[in-house]
């Protein structure tokens, strides 16, 4: 691999990601104002002293979008990282040993499944105390059982494949099997998979912020920031599309470096897309 | 006589996209012409790459998955077809000219009937009303001695055999009363007890009919026998065209003698049998759902030779080497190696006896991990048996592939970026790199163009003198039986037929199925098909 064979669309995406990053790195820095502060009258309209506005407490909706990366991107990110991990390592052990662990792994998948989500996340974090790495963890383990079905799905497709019968034949451990065999075949589908999931994650993080229940106000999260404001737009006031704008940015911007990512690594049979 | 099929310096060419790189075109087709005349027969040979479908194709004025006619004529009745907008090729295509495809199972929309399927066309084009177009399948169903004539067209495709699909697809393209058929490989799928079937009923059928036809095919003795002339393409371009007789008694280029002699190696086989090491005794196995594949199968194989396991598709000789290698495990008998009994489980076997049988296996594409390299690939055994890492595996690694002769220039390539036979030698070289006492070869050519096949045998036999491992060699074809083998063992239908020296085995007097098989394979020479259907005393399994 080398830079020049990078696409101008996965640029686009990695410069939009690490702007994300870098805001939410050197938030106190970058922001005019403070997260909670209030500085201004309701919802002014952009321009002046404050580049985007202000939202409906009257507090610098610039400063709060930069604050609110650090939050949405560490929650958002770290869950779904969390829920892949989980999710592939599972899904890979149901599929390699088969038999009595993939019914037991499999069917508690399913019980978890049968339970609606949002009313699951609800009754576990109204019960657990309010930190978090407890909300990250239970969206991880909630986003996990999509994960595994998926996982399971691509990685019985690769484990009945005759590469990884001669790696049984050669008397080959099953950690080897799974993460030297499988893993590297079943990467494509996973990382689209990803993309979406990182999205999704950031949407469930926000649902749970409405529902009081995600990141507790005054900290700033960019759903919060959109339920926030919501009311503003019967009155023409456009400062809850701000965040909204900054949500659909970063799911496109990851989804254009997935894209690549994939291209790079799909199909079988081409090999490695850039050899 | 006018033509009627006739393609004038046909150029076919296809735009490739190399990653990172800006996209090419790609010649596949060049300076290609031929003539056809009516009711006569052209056989298009050569190997995998040639642009043999692609030609046939470009009699249907179609250019498959990207590919593009770019040059010369093809003329049908002195018009040239590649001039038509798309409804003019749409009222050639189906009713002007059919296509028979290689694989007639994934070809047939397994929803429908088949008898709606072969007259589809004729009603489409509106060629003959329903009652006439049930009237000829019926006629053609005949001729291509399919069972139950009358309600052959009720059944769907799954409730018939695949030599039957295979015709079945065939009266499909005769249906219409076209004038000329393309058929792409049609027996190339079929076992060859089955496939000398449909060729006779495909040959029986062109003759009844009066339609001319071009067959493709990579197998230059099943062309003998069915074709008027012969054309040998490689590169898309022509090497050879003339009549049959020409091409198969007096090749004039280098390229068809070899072809025409490829199937010639034979070799003595070896007496001494003291030193047995491999020994199957009295083997039953069972699928997991208790179907029996397996019954009471006994064989020996001495050290350092090759002991040859035979039959068609169903005849349990791959399950037989999954029994060896302990991946099903067999339900009673005994299999011993080396004086020693192997655990029947692989589980149950140690890293040792795992190491002294290797498998090399038919599809050396999915028996590759794509992810990793060559030099991966040949390395892991060695690391795993033998506990080499850094400099002197590299060293083994480059020395492996010397031996299977193709250089370290290959250590950093993928699977994807070898031809089949580099694969298949890569594939034998992980195999050998476990100095195994026993390789297991699962059909290791018959995925291989014909040369290319013969190049993988003669390293097989290369390495064994080197080394003095000894293969149990599955296969169906007794070319590769005669060119390698020691002693010979018959399947036919989970039973062993016939166990002994090759030279015993291979001559009479035989058993009916043995002498099926053995007059089943095609020879170089016309005429062969109808001495064989003269002669033989057993119907095969297809039928």
């Amino acid at each position: 691999m080398n830079v020049k064979s990078i696409p101008i669309s996965a640029w686009i995406g990695i410069a939009g990601i690490a702007l994300a990053i870098l805001c939410a790195i050197f938030a106190p820095v970058l922001a005019p104002y403070g997260e909670r502060d209030v500085v201004g009258e309701i919802w002014m309209p952009a321009g002046g002293d404050f580049l985007l506005g202000t939202d409906n407490l009257g507090r610098d909706l610039l400063s709060r979008l930069i604050y609110g990366a650090r939050t949405t991107i560490l929650v958002a990110l770290a869950a779904t990282v969390l829920s892949f991990a989980l999710g592939m390592i599972l899904s890979f052990a149901a599929a390699v040993m088969g038999g009595f662990v993939d019914q037991l792994f499999s069917r508690f998948n399913d019980l978890m499944m049968a339970i609606p989500t949002l009313i699951f996340a609800l009754v576990v974090l109204a019960v657990l105390p309010q930190h978090l790495w407890i909300l990250i963890l239970v969206m991880a383990v909630l986003d996990s059982t999509r994960v595994f079905r998926i996982g399971r799905a691509v990685a019985l497709d690769v484990a009945v494949m005759e590469f990884v019968e001669a790696a049984r034949l050669r008397g080959e451990g099953s950690l080897w099997i799974i993460f030297r065999e499988i893993l590297p075949n079943t990467l494509s589908p996973l990382l689209a998979e990803f993309g979406l999931r990182f999205a999704f994650s950031i949407l469930f993080l926000s649902t749970l912020s409405f529902l009081g229940l995600g990141i507790q106000p005054p900290a700033a999260d960019w759903g919060g920031m959109v339920k926030d404001n919501k009311d503003g737009i019967i009155f023409g006031i456009s400062a809850a599309l701000v965040p909204g704008a900054a949500i659909a940015t970063l799911a496109i911007c990851v989804n254009l470096v997935v894209d690549w990512l994939m291209k790079r690594t799909s199909s079988l049979k081409g090999g490695r897309g850039d050899a | 006589m006018p033509e009627l099929l006739s393609v004038k310096n046909l150029k076919i060419e296809a735009t490739s996209y190399p990653p990172g790189e800006p996209p090419k075109v790609v010649t596949l087709v060049e300076g290609v012409s031929f003539d056809l005349q009516k009711g006569k027969v052209l056989g298009l040979i050569g190997e995998s790459g040639a642009g043999k479908s692609t030609i046939g194709l470009s009699a249907l004025a179609y250019g498959r998955g990207g590919c593009g006619i770019t040059g010369g004529e093809v003329l049908l009745n002195g018009k040239d077809i590649l001039k038509l907008d798309r409804s003019g090729i749409n009222s050639v295509r189906g009713a002007h000219v059919c296509y028979v495809a290689q694989s007639a199972a994934a070809a047939f929309n397994p929803a429908h009937k088949l008898g709606e399927q072969v007259i589809e066309a004729s009603l489409r084009h509106g060629i003959m009303n329903r009652a006439e177009a049930q009237k000829r399948a019926l006629y053609l169903f005949r001729v291509l001695g399919l069972p139950n004539p009358e309600t052959f067209g009720e059944r769907y495709p799954h409730q018939v055999s695949g030599g039957q699909l295979q015709r079945a697809m065939t009266a499909m393209a005769l249906c219409p009363n076209p004038e000329l058929i393309v058929f792409d490989e049609p027996t190339t799928a079929l076992d060859v007890t089955t496939q000398i079937d449909v060729l006779a009923a495909i040959k029986h059928a062109i003759e009844e009919t009066h339609t001319a036809a071009l067959y493709i095919t990579h197998d230059l003795a099943v062309v003998a026998q069915i074709s008027d002339d012969i054309m040998v393409l490689r590169h898309g371009k022509t090497v050879e065209y003339g009549t049959t007789k020409q091409v198969i008694e007096a090749p004039k280029e280098d390229y068809t003698r070899a072809l025409v002699s490829v199937r010639q190696t034979k070799r003595d086989e070896a007496t001494d049998q003291s030193g047995t090491l491999l020994k199957i005794e009295n083997v039953h196995a069972a699928y997991g759902n208790g179907f029996k594949v397996l019954h009471d199968v006994s064989m020996h194989l001495p050290k350092g030779q090759t002991l040859a396991i035979v039959g068609e598709s169903g005849s349990g000789k791959s399950t037989l080497a999954r029994v060896i290698t302990g991946l099903l495990p067999p339900t009673e008998g005994h299999i011993t190696f080396e004086g020693k009994e192997l655990p029947r489980t692989l589980k149950g076997r140690s890293r040792e006896e795992l190491r002294r049988i290797q498998m090399i296996y038919q599809m050396a594409d999915t028996a590759m991990n794509p992810r990793q390299t060559v030099r991966d690939i040949i390395g892991r055994p060695l690391s795993f048996y033998f506990s080499m890492h850094g400099a002197r595996k590299t060293e083994r690694v480059k020395e492996l592939l010397d031996q299977i002769e193709m250089g370290s220039r290959f250590l950093d390539r993928y699977p994807a970026e070898l031809s089949g036979g580099q694969k298949q030698r890569v594939a034998i070289a992980r195999a050998l790199a476990a100095k195994p006492e026993l390789i297991l070869c699962d059909e290791p050519t018959s995925a291989l163009d014909p040369l290319v096949a013969e190049g993988i045998l003669n390293l097989l036999m290369k390495l064994q003198e080197e080394t003095s491992v000894s293969y149990v060699f599955i296969t169906h074809d007794i070319a590769i039986v005669r060119a390698i083998a020691d002693s010979v063992a018959v399947m036919h239908r989970g039973r062993l037929v016939r166990f002994g020296p090759k030279s015993k085995v291979l001559s009479p007097p035989f058993d009916d199925y043995t002498d099926l098989l053995l007059k089943s394979v095609p020879e170089m020479e016309i005429g062969w098909l109808e001495r064989v259907l003269k002669t033989r005393r057993m119907e095969s399994a297809g039928n």
